[in-house]
């Protein structure tokens, strides 16, 4: 019987993102806290990563049935709007993970501009370093649309090796 | 009960939540399949926004609505958002003019009530004005590029913003309930959020060559419940599963 806070975490943290199944929830940064009442009761804090990610009903139920595998059955799993999901919460193995699968992590050095700076105070989120190939390791890349196949990533290509892949944008 | 709070948490979910609807309008009639999934996904965050809202407006209203009951179970006049967002998409230039619009309307709006003493709403807004600053830039991008591009382009986006130009108007004005609010520091006051906007919008259009459209005698009554013909069109199409068959789901 698993009791501990400790415990706990480590089976919740197990459940895999269903948009990026090669990493976790955990390693992704949208799990933020697991507690458990003198009751038994369990609760688990979890946050979205954009305000519409529709994978979050998906994540709650998959929660609720990991644990129900350890036998609790008395859970809440809560959503957390604040403070707000940031790329940066990505751990450094969920970033190694993305990469091995073909998908480029965010940008780490915001501090240099993509140069467009003429309108308005540059918010945090414009700044955004040129993307590494994934397949080849080419920093010779492009990005072909800001918005991919999920609402966390962008479409790149490759010059180098002209292959396209998802990039997870910097939030 | 219909407290200001209420009011202002649902003129803000309305606002994001009959914009997704328009802009889903698009999806697999987008000029390239970009697009097509752009707006879909800009469509989703402000959808993301709107539940979030309506579930709040509902909650502290107290008489059991939830979020969907408030999207699909009101009428026209009970709708408090700004004529703006409920504006047929028109060609695609129209769009992005009223995506500039807007998203720097929402991003000066939700950048200042990130300090809200209201933990819902600057926790929304906290999380919003980042999804925001990309649906901006992709206006931004979209409204140089046709500006800018060829005569064509151009005629059109010049229209484009003269169509949805007198609607801007109604994002700044004060009204009675949020001036209630302002001075709790619970909402932002719509006419401070004038010049950051009007200063953003203008370097965009300077960018492009494009002047300022003239000045048209400013549209407005959404935040008052008195739409556009349009709104009652869009919630037909949005309401009627739901009315048809409560509950369903798939
Ligand atoms: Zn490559």
């Amino acid at each position: 019987m698993v009791t501990t806070t400790q415990d706990l975490r480590e089976i919740v943290a197990t459940v895999p993102d269903p948009e990026l199944p090669v990493v976790t929830i955990e390693q992704l940064g949208i799990l933020r806290d697991v507690r458990v009442g003198p009751s038994g009761h369990v609760t688990v804090d979890i946050t979205p990563t954009y305000s519409g990610c529709p994978a979050m009903d998906a994540i709650r139920a998959d929660i609720v049935a990991r644990l129900a595998e350890h036998g609790i059955h008395s859970v809440d799993v809560r959503t957390e709007l604040a403070p707000a999901w940031t790329t940066d919460w990505i751990t450094p193995d969920g970033r190694a993970a993305l990469e091995e699968h073909g998908i480029a992590p965010p940008g780490r050095d915001t501090l240099l501009s993509r140069g467009r700076k003429s309108h308005g105070p540059a918010a945090p989120i414009d700044l955004t370093l040129s993307v590494r190939c994934p397949h080849c390791g080419s920093p010779d890349t492009r990005e072909l649309s800001r918005f991919g196949s999920t609402a966390c990533k962008a479409l790149w290509v490759c010059r180098a090796c002209q292959e396209p892949f998802d990039h997870v944008k910097a939030l | 009960m219909t407290t200001p709070r209420v009011a202002y948490a649902l003129a803000l979910g309305d606002d994001a939540l009959v914009l997704a609807q328009r802009l889903g309008e698009w999806v697999a009639r987008a000029p390239e399949l970009e697009e097509d999934v752009a707006l879909a996904n800009i469509a989703l965050d402000l959808l993301g926004q709107a539940r979030t809202l309506l579930r709040y407006a509902g909650d502290l209203e107290g008489a059991g609505r939830d979020e969907d009951a408030l999207a699909y179970w009101r009428d026209d006049r009970d709708f408090r958002n700004a004529l703006l967002v409920e504006l047929p998409n028109g060609d695609f230039a129209v769009t992005m003019a009223r995506q500039l619009v807007f998203a720097a309307y929402q991003y000066e709006l939700y950048d200042r009530l990130r300090a809200s003493s209201d933990d819902t709403l600057a926790a929304v807004a906290g999380k919003a004005v980042k999804e925001v600053h990309y649906h901006r830039d992709h206006a931004t991008q979209w409204v140089l590029r046709l500006g800018d591009g060829t005569d064509e382009s151009r005629r059109r986006m010049v229209a484009g913003l003269a169509t949805v130009w007198p609607y801007a108007d109604e994002l700044f004005q004060p009204d009675d309930a949020t001036a209630a609010l302002v001075a709790d520091g619970v909402a932002v006051d719509p006419p401070t959020l004038r010049e950051p906007w009007t200063s953003y919008v203008e370097g965009v259009l300077a960018e492009a060559g494009l002047e300022l459209p003239e000045a048209a005698a400013p549209r407005s009554g959404g935040r008052r419940g008195l739409h556009t013909e349009h709104l009652g069109f869009l919630l037909a199409e949005m309401q009627h599963l739901h009315r048809s068959h409560p509950g369903a789901t798939w």
